[in-house]
């Protein structure tokens, strides 16, 4: 664990509220004194910052800021959970009181930890609020509305977000350990509504990830948001209606891998397959993919909008192989549920804030690159859509029924795009789809940096990628028959 | 809950304080609201509570201006020096942003004088053990509804109880109590090798208007038993009902069409609609912000506007948007006391039943759930997951899923047939099933 931010937390966390780690101790033993197979503590400052343009001028602008705890005992499958915005040592052992009335029977066997030692931290401890000054942010909003507006003269509106978030974190286990973590995150986004003979369409990029402002500055990054984003609009403005039924599709690389985060990331998310509510459920060592498919949940690329250092429960999150060479290998845990299951955590507890318990969630979900050209799979489809870019997705864990929705699309005829074609939802059923897939691209993506995935009213930053697929046969939500 | 009650009036005071502070560093003008709620949400699975959480929330948020240049900034910390460093912020992002002659706060004239009681504080006296007897009784008659049932995420119960305050430099300074209560179930179902799950739940501001536990369950158990045995269809154009539930969805789209902020940025399918003909002639939506116990109810808005009941639809014809001070000042027009959203949107039922609307139907698609966000409000392109029944000659034949519905918004607002008078009353938005003529249907036979 990084000192560093051990510092930070302590200093951010503990001090104002005169607070030491012996008191963070005194919580733990009293609620140790129940019972519990697992406890902590998580205390969190988040200050953010939100900016907006519009019309041309940078009209609104938002600071935040949100602090507090969250105590948490557990017994068996039970969960005791209590939280406050006060820090300060009477709310904390008055959680404590709460929740560990939870514990009402032995506590089973300790589990096993996941690995804890210590590692290169995939980013800096900084607060990336302050690395661009103010009049900085605004004329960079501003440079960004002009080019677009001079890019294209059917621009009607520019929309340009810029948010930051400085995060630090602080959790005190069961153990007896102190895990701390300094997380910055900065986002860019830029949309765009265009106009022709009356029709109006939209068009939106950005990115972001674990770093500062003035990575959007580099390699012409917001830049390149800019033409992106009126490149979609234009198409959008071209595209006629979207076909309607089942046929074979070809998805882009990058974003688009957000079907692996609905069609079998959720499914795969160890509370639901303890539980054996997915329907994934005991499934380990089946073929759930083609034999071209091997899919990872990987928390560890440096800078990455889904990476953590720790997760929400100390624990570091890996590399965990999902699927390999289409069988099925492993599911995500917390540390909850890795003791249920006896599995070890692969460090996927992660939680919203301090106001929430931990759940098994994803943190970066990608599958790794084949063999073809994109060029290749693409003139290899005698008819279908090549759906290049998505909004958001949802599934049902349960049915296994998911779906996500194109935001840019083409009909391909004779292994050749033809024309573009309006967004439409997909959907398909999340244990049999990867089965489907008959081409792997060799051009694996990751997105720029713009997820965030809702589970259990939580929401947390997430990544997504995959190279160029062929998959026969996807249900297209079109509307022409 | 005299303890909430208690902290009225010293978060009043902060209020009061921060909008004084903020006209002392030379702010033309401010608005502050700030909110403290407590809340037990309790869930039982299989016969034993599985969550216990106690739910603590404040927050203060402060709007200033400098005439046309506006910065906000909000803390979950009530501490005088997060409340200072809060406040300053506010300031410095108004001095960085650009001037724009719209910005400030409302006319005078529009301020909340009369505020109605809407009698929308019900704090339940439960405690820990107590919501968990709830939600494992609720639960309980779900998983013993059939020998189908084989599984659950349980049933939750959540109440809360909080206070929320507004005030502004045109001298208002308001606060009220509010409540509110849930209770869900969610149970899955299995027949073969496929698994199903389906959820019924009640919410309410007072506990003893909520649905009874053994309803909540029992609901849930029937929806999820009616959804096993699901296949797809094939690819079809047909007539769609949306049951009461999920229709509100589509009332949303339209709300959202005619929310100034979509307006003014041309992100609506529905820019320059005011005065034109959207739905058919026996269409009637309006708001009721006043209604008692009202989910959705509210004295004012949240820049501390008067809200009043008003038509949105009437006769077809959009009567209203949905406007803000702001946005309404945008489109030179009047704001309707809806920043901050809508509060209560009723549409006017119509004389059938459901079964007697699917009768009229005879044959066509009976949508129960939808998926994905598959809507483009610019262009009014609709296209979602679905799944629901498969209707013929009046009656519902099988369960289908992995399907989608698609269509544009505005053609599916032409084509709306009727409204069924099985009004589902428990959200913000108030409908009967709606009918519409023809949507197209793709699936994978």
């Amino acid at each position: 664990m990084s000192n560093e931010a051990l510092t930070i937390a302590t200093r951010t966390l503990l001090e104002p509220a005169a607070l030491e780690t012996a008191h963070l101790e005194r919580i733990i033993g009293h609620l140790l004194e129940a019972p519990v197979d697992l406890a902590d503590i998580y205390l969190q400052f988040a200050r953010s910052e939100s900016w907006a343009l519009e019309d041309g001028i940078v009209k609104e602008g938002h600071h935040s800021i949100e602090q507090g705890f969250g105590v948490r005992a557990v017994c068996g499958d039970k969960t005791g959970f209590a939280y406050s915005d006060v820090i300060e040592f009477d709310s904390l052992m008055e959680a404590a009181t709460n929740v560990r009335a939870i514990a009402r029977h032995p506590a089973d066997a300790r589990q096993a930890l996941g690995s804890n030692t210590s590692r290169k931290q995939l980013y800096r401890p900084i607060d990336p609020l302050h690395t661009l000054g103010n009049e900085d942010k605004i004329a960079l909003m501003q440079r960004l509305d002009r080019l677009a507006r001079n890019r294209d003269p059917r621009v009607e509106q520019v929309i340009v977000s810029l948010a930051g978030t400085y995060e630090v974190v602080l959790i005190a286990t069961q153990e007896g350990r102190f895990h701390a973590d300094v997380r910055p995150l900065v986002r860019l986004n830029i949309s765009v509504v265009m106009i022709q003979n009356g029709r109006r369409e939209q068009g939106s990029a950005g990115g972001g990830g674990r770093t500062d402002y003035r990575y959007f500055l580099q390699e012409d990054r917001a830049d390149t948001y800019v033409a992106e984003a009126i490149r979609q609009a234009q198409v959008n403005l071209e595209a006629g209606e979207a076909p309607a039924g089942n046929m074979t599709v070809v998805l882009g690389s990058g974003w688009p891998g957000v079907l692996l985060h609905e069609a079998i990331g959720h499914g795969l998310e160890g509370d639901f397959n303890r539980k054996g509510t997915s329907a994934f459920r005991g499934r380990i060592g089946d073929k759930v993919a083609s034999p071209v498919c091997t899919v990872v949940d990987d928390g560890t690329l440096p800078q990455r909008r889904g990476s953590l250092n720790i997760d929400d429960e100390g624990t570091p999150p890996g590399h965990t192989v999902l699927i390999e060479n289409g069988i099925l290998k492993g599911y995500l845990h917390d540390r909850l549920n890795a003791r249920l299951m006896n599995s070890a955590p692969t460090g996927n507890g992660r939680r919203e804030s301090y106001a929430y318990a931990p759940i098994p969630r994803m943190t970066n979900t990608y599958m790794l690159a084949g063999k073809s050209s994109p060029e290749e799979i693409i003139a290899s489809v005698d008819k279908g859509l090549y759906a290049k870019n998505f909004g958001g997705g949802q599934v049902d864990i349960t049915s296994g029924k998911f779906v996500f929705s194109a935001s840019e699309a083409y009909w391909i005829e004779n292994g050749k795009i033809t024309r573009p074609v309006k967004g439409a939802t997909l959907i398909g059923n999340g244990p049999d789809v990867l089965t489907r897939v008959s081409m792997v691209g060799n051009d694996l993506e990751l997105d720029p940096g713009v997820g965030t995935c809702g589970k259990d009213g939580q929401s947390v930053p997430v990544g997504v990628g995959q190279p160029t697929l062929r998959v026969d046969g996807l249900t297209v939500g079109g509307t022409h028959v | 809950m005299e303890a909430l009650e208690s902290q009225l009036k010293p978060l009043q005071d902060k209020v009061a304080r921060i909008l004084e502070q903020a006209k002392q560093l030379g702010a033309s003008g401010a608005e502050a609201g700030a909110g403290l709620d407590l809340g037990l949400s309790v869930t039982s699975r299989l016969g034993e509570a599985e969550t216990v959480e106690y739910h603590c929330d404040q927050n203060l948020a402060v709007t200033v201006y400098f005439g046309g240049r506006k910065g906000s900034a909000s803390t979950s910390d009530l501490g005088d020096s997060s409340l200072r460093e809060t406040l300053e912020a506010a300031c410095v992002i108004a001095r960085h942003g650009n001037e724009d002659p719209c910005a400030g706060l409302h006319d005078p004239d529009r301020l909340a004088t009369r505020i109605p009681d809407l009698d929308l504080n019900h704090p339940w006296q439960l405690n820990a053990e107590q919501a968990i007897e709830l939600a494992t009784a609720c639960e309980q008659v779900a998983l013993d509804a059939s020998n189908e049932i084989v599984n659950s995420e349980g049933a939750t119960l959540n109440t809360h109880h909080g206070i929320r305050i507004f005030g502004n430099s045109l001298g208002f300074l308001h606060g009220y109590p509010a409540s509110r209560h849930s209770l869900s179930c969610s149970v899955v179902g299995k027949r073969g090798e496929q698994m199903q799950r389906d959820y019924w739940y009640t919410v309410a501001r007072d506990p003893n208007d909520l649905e009874a536990p053994d309803k909540v369950g029992l609901r849930a158990a029937e929806r999820t038993l009616a959804r096993l045995g699901a296949r797809s269809l094939t690819t079809r154009q047909v007539p769609v009902v949306f049951t009461a539930e999920i229709a509100t969805s589509l009332i949303g789209h339209f709300l959202a069409g005619i929310r100034g902020g979509n307006l003014y940025r041309k992100t609506s399918f529905l820019v320059d609609s005011l005065g034109k003909q959207i739905f058919p002639e026996f269409m009637h939506i309006h708001e009721e912000p006043h209604i008692p116990k009202g989910i959705g109810s509210a004295p004012y808005d949240s820049e501390g506007v008067a809200t009043f009941p008003h038509d949105l639809i009437d006769r077809g014809t959009v009567k209203s948007f949905i406007l803000s001070s702001y946005s309404a000042r945008k489109l030179g027009m009047q704001t309707t006391g809806n920043a901050g959203g809508v509060h209560n949107v009723i549409v006017d039922p119509g004389r059938l039943d459901r079964s007697e609307l699917l009768r009229e139907m005879g044959s066509g698609l009976l949508v129960t759930e939808l998926m994905g966000h598959g809507i483009n409000l610019v262009t009014g392109d609709y296209s979602r997951g679905a799944a629901g029944f498969w209707v013929e000659n009046g009656e519902i034949q099988y369960p289908v899923e992995e399907i989608t519905i698609a269509g544009n918004l505005q053609d599916i607002f032409d084509n709306l047939v009727t409204i069924a008078k099985d009004v589902d009353r428990r959200g913000n938005i108030r409908t009967g099933s709606i009918w519409i003529k023809e949507m197209t249907v793709a699936g994978k036979r």
